[in-house]
């Protein structure tokens, strides 16, 4: 169970997988992963990114112009899995791309290719059953969007159906940066707690150290996406991987021993930091013991 | 072919409309922020449908301010120069505004009033529903933005100019292919961004539960009333229905009524474009490779044109309203399970059947009806003379004399014509 939140607030950093070049993002994600980053969201670059704002749109637009496509983002799972064992991976896509594949195809080398979870932008509990259940029999963990918008009956839906954290979204609205994180964020996580003891996960617009305390306060973690998106695409050709590093390092309050994992980027090395022993841990409790809770119990969500 | 499999399994949310299903096809497949707006107008439009005051006060709008019923004119020099079927009009181009569009975007525009939103927003491609919603919104005092892609403001010009006159914000948009499919894309940012007191009026059959089901149910009146008409003038149905496909509005609005009638063959005209490879058409449902394959875009399960890797491919008509990667997924369904036939025209033929039109009937087709104009021209003369086609005419080709007077030649103007005033 590599998705766990062992130091408070969880890091989890956002990818667009193949921008600027697949070598480049398994740099980068090592470079996140040895700075302190939990888990990393591998994102599938996809040709109509509704659900993204202008940065993500542009680095999708450029993953996509060079032809990189989901086989390649599992296989540069299947590298990251391989360079860092303890690291949690959620590959995370628009349906289509995972349609053409096929659901169960999909998540059966999701599996393989050593994925630990999926988020699908575009997939509602009500319609993910299927898709739960082909998760579950891989053992990997689905994760579900919660939004400011959701009235309590579909959170705990949402709750229920979702392993190795809850994806709170912290403002109504697409994904890009923003100067504070709302207060929409800290009364859905509130709401979401009636429900779950769940780790939750707050994201869209959490771009700096500030951010992520603010967010620490209330939440599990933090997702840090269209700022390390940014990051990269103003950097330097071949220094991204440590922009990001040093940005990723920046996060969390340095007394924390686990925010200065200093790791190599040298993608051969063992993993730097599975002595830290954070990453033994089974994580929450209550990921033992799956919800028996599947999508086929939306009905009473009107 | 991988699909969305076991959707049968799929739990059933209260669903007051429909099941929001189509066969498999349809459901609702966007990012959970949409989900209060979704589940909401679901249930307002459920008790404005039970509602009679609100399907009143819709006829009452329709008769006097949009020019319903249309007429069912029977094309006779158009029929006999094919020497076969008798073909008949449906003249949807006669309504205010000059296309059905504005069937749906009042229906819609009357929704937002009735749950008190204010500010509408909406993607347009060939203009026409841009020019329908900005026209609702002048009529009830509706903030108005419109989202349109710029390679399709080019070619529609006339249509974004009347937007602005109607007091509408065009908001052009650039990314992708800057078409319908881009533009759909924006509206939906802006719709996740602005949920709480935003409507979005859908300008097609498309998108997420219950979209699909609430604009065929604007449209039905076009069969309704064609088949009251047929029964008067004819004194039985049509043996053929023709519509151009592009989201798919105008098509199920003139199959819906007659979908029980089996003897009445359906017959949809997607874009041809200049070719058949990916890339070159809108013909979702062409056969083999080129065409489209089932997957989710902008929120429904349908067919839709992509490559093997599941990214959404470009598109290419000479008519910007049909010229989209995916189609209604009550399409999708008519197609698999055999009720409708789906076939396609090329922009040659579209251009072509424009000038025959004009030149037989005085009648100017928008290019995307032109589609089924065409595809009536070419099965007329198969058909004997005691049959009857139905072709939809679903708007005038006034906003499309750019690209009608480059491509026929027609010749041109003073250059510098800057009217009096
Ligand atoms: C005149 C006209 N016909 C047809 C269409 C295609 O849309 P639909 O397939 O939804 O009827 C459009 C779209 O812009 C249009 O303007």
């Amino acid at each position: 169970m590599p998705i766990n939140f062992s130091t408070k607030p969880g890091i989890v950093v956002y990818l667009t997988a193949g921008d600027p070049s697949l070598e480049a993002t398994y740099d980068i994600a090592l470079a996140a992963i040895d700075n302190g980053a939990d888990v990393l969201e591998l994102g599938v670059p996809f040709s109509d990114p509704l659900a993204d704002g202008p940065v993500i749109q542009r680095a999708s637009e450029r993953a996509v112009g060079r032809g990189v496509r989901l086989s390649d983002v599992l296989e540069l799972s299947r590298k990251i899995r391989e360079a860092r064992p303890g690291a949690g991976i959620v590959l995370f896509s628009y349906l289509n791309p995972v349609v053409r594949t096929g659901l169960k195809e999909f998540c059966k080398a999701a599996k393989e290719h050593g994925a630990d979870g999926v988020l699908l932008t575009d997939m509602i509990v009500e319609e993910g059953a299927a898709y739960i259940q082909h998760m579950r029999e891989n053992g990997l963990q689905p994760v579900f969007l919660a939004a400011p918008t959701s009235p309590d009956a579909r959170l705990k839906v949402i709750a229920e159906n979702s392993e190795g954290f809850i994806y709170a979204i912290s403002r109504v609205g697409i994904t890009g940066t923003q100067d504070s994180v709302e207060s929409d964020a800290e009364q859905l996580v509130r709401r979401l707690r009636q429900f779950t003891q769940k780790p939750i996960a707050v994201g869209f617009g959490i771009s700096n150290a500030q951010h992520v305390a603010a967010v620490g306060q209330f939440a599990d973690a933090a997702i840090i996406g269209s700022a390390i998106v940014s990051l990269i695409e103003k950097s330097e050709p071949g220094m991204e991987a440590e922009a990001v590093g040093e940005f990723v390092r920046g996060l969390r309050p340095k007394q924390d021993s686990s925010g200065v994992r200093e790791g190599s980027h040298e993608p051969h090395e063992a993993n730097p930091h599975s002595s830290t022993g954070n990453l033994k841990g089974h994580g929450f409790s209550r990921a033992e013991k799956p919800s028996q809770t599947t999508g086929a119990s939306a009905p009473e969500v009107a | 072919m991988p699909v969305l499999e076991d959707v049968g399994n799929v739990a059933e949310v209260t669903r007051s409309i429909g099941t929001g299903r189509f066969g498999a096809y349809g459901g609702r497949y966007v990012p959970e922020t949409l989900m209060a707006a979704l589940l909401e107008l679901e249930q307002s439009y459920a008790e404005a449908q039970a509602d009679p005051a609100f399907r009143e006060e819709l006829d009452g709008l329709l008769k006097h301010y949009v020019g319903r019923p249309t007429p069912l004119y029977y094309a006779k020099r158009l029929s006999e120069g094919l020497g076969g079927a008798s073909i008949w009009l449906k003249r949807e181009d006669l309504l205010h505004t000059g296309a059905h569009k504005i069937n749906n975007a009042l229906g819609q525009a009357l929704l937002a009033r009735r749950m008190g939103k204010q500010r509408i927003i909406a993607e347009t491609g060939a203009g026409q529903h841009g020019v329908a919603t900005a026209t609702v919104c002048a009529l009830f005092g509706l903030e108005c933005v419109i989202y349109m892609g710029e390679e399709d403001m080019r070619r529609q010009e006339l249509n974004v100019y009347r937007m602005r006159l109607l007091g509408a914000d065009v908001r052009g948009v650039h990314s992708g292919s800057a078409t319908l499919k881009d533009a759909i894309n924006e509206a939906m940012r802006d719709w996740v961004t602005n949920v709480r007191t935003t409507f979005y009026i859908l300008g097609s059959a498309l998108g997420s539960h219950p979209y699909p089901t609430m604009v065929r149910d604007f449209h039905r009146v076009i069969s309704i009333e064609a088949k009251r008409q047929f029964a008067e003038q004819v004194g039985r149905n049509p043996d053929v229905v023709v519509a151009c496909v592009g989201g798919g509005s105008n098509a199920i609005g003139a199959f819906y009524e007659f979908l029980p009638d089996e003897n009445v063959r359906l017959i949809g005209v997607e874009a041809g474009g200049r070719g058949g490879a990916l890339g070159e058409h809108a013909a979702r449902f062409q056969k083999g490779s080129g065409g489209g394959l089932p997957g989710v875009l902008q929120g429904t399960y349908s067919y839709v044109l992509q490559n093997d890797a599941g990214q959404v491919a470009a598109t290419h008509s000479v008519s910007a309203g049909l010229d989209y990667a995916s189609v209604g997924p009550e399409h999708a369904m008519l197609h698999d399970n055999g009720r409708a036939e789906y076939t396609s025209a090329s922009d040659d033929e579209a251009l072509n059947a424009t000038k025959v039109l004009a030149r037989t009937e005085g009648i100017l087709p928008a290019l995307e009806s032109a589609h089924a104009v065409a595809h009536a021209m070419k099965l007329a003369p198969t058909l004997g003379k005691e049959k009857n086609i139905m072709v939809n005419l679903s708007g005038r080709g006034d906003k499309d004399m750019g690209i009608i007077s480059r491509e026929l030649e027609l010749g041109g103007a003073p250059a510098e014509n800057r009217g009096t005033r």
